[in-house]
């Protein structure tokens, strides 16, 4: 197994282990902290590729992809307070009024 | 198998120790020092792999910024709650069965012989800051100006979800 297999191995790992939080957990917050995790696999994967390829401009496209991500923390996390502020909790459980 | 080698498998399983980490942990803050530990460990592996810009941003970006926001929220939003204590939904067996599918399916794609994933590695080309600072700033200039955009963006939207909430609450 060399080191390409070995780092696409993880980026799937870590992809798999954040869906599955994002799919079991009831916390609001771990929930995004999966999703956080989700995006660091695929990043894993973005960056062993533009390796392999010898390319600069993944270098940047990461760059790129790490301000959207803060971008998108920023906005998640106050919709997380106002959720909690709303209901008291941050059990998504409490949260399926729209579940038909 | 040599030290670079030896390093790599270290902070590979740190990354998905850290992760397997998270999905059992009870409190949140237990699972924001889980998920610190693996976006630590990827910062290790890219540093391995010489792409040291990505590194030193992951480590910035994500772990200084990020997640230290993640944790203050986390200590604003201490309340004693019943997710707590009941850590998963009732999804749980087929969340975890969907889930080592995926990883099973991906596994398999990636390991067949002779696909273009399985290529070998070329010698790669140097990250060092001054050649990708170059690139940054002569050819994918714009790509920057837009993110400063999206940054204003996402401030405005961060003020505004929270002063909407504060007029639905009052």
């Amino acid at each position: 197994m060399d080191r390409t297999q070995l780092l696409l191995g993880v980026s799937f790992a870590l992809f798999g282990i954040g869906l599955v939080g994002v799919l079991i957990r009831r916390n609001a917050l771990v929930m995004l902290m999966c999703m956080e995790l989700m995006l660091n696999g695929v990043v894993l994967s973005l960056v062993t590729f533009s390796q392999q390829t010898a390319t600069l401009s993944g270098a940047v496209l990461v760059f790129l992809i790490f301000v959207v991500a803060a971008a998108e923390i920023g906005i998640a996390i106050p919709i997380v307070l106002l959720l909690s502020r709303q209901r008291r909790t941050l059990d998504v459980e409490a949260y399926d009024s729209l579940k038909g | 198998m040599n030290l670079e080698g030896l390093l790599l498998l270290f902070f590979a399983g740190g990354a998905v120790l850290g992760g397997l980490l998270m999905l059992v942990a009870r409190h949140p803050m237990r699972v924001a020092l889980a998920l610190i530990c693996s976006m630590l460990s990827l910062a290790g592996i890219y540093a391995m792999l010489g792409v040291h810009v990505i590194a030193v941003f992951q480590v910035l970006i994500y772990v200084g910024a990020v997640m230290v926001f993640m944790v203050y929220v986390i200590m604003l939003l201490d309340v004693r709650d019943p997710s707590f204590v009941r850590r998963y939904s009732h999804v749980l067996v087929p969340g975890v069965i969907a889930g080592l599918l995926l990883v099973a399916a991906l596994g398999f794609a990636a390991m067949r012989p002779g696909n273009v994933m399985a290529a070998a590695a070329q010698p790669g080309v140097s990250y060092l800051i001054q050649p990708f600072s170059a690139a940054f700033l002569r050819t994918y200039w714009l790509h920057f100006e837009l993110t400063s955009v999206l940054l204003v963006a996402a401030v405005v939207a961060a003020i505004a979800v929270i002063k909407g909430g504060r007029r639905h609450d009052g």
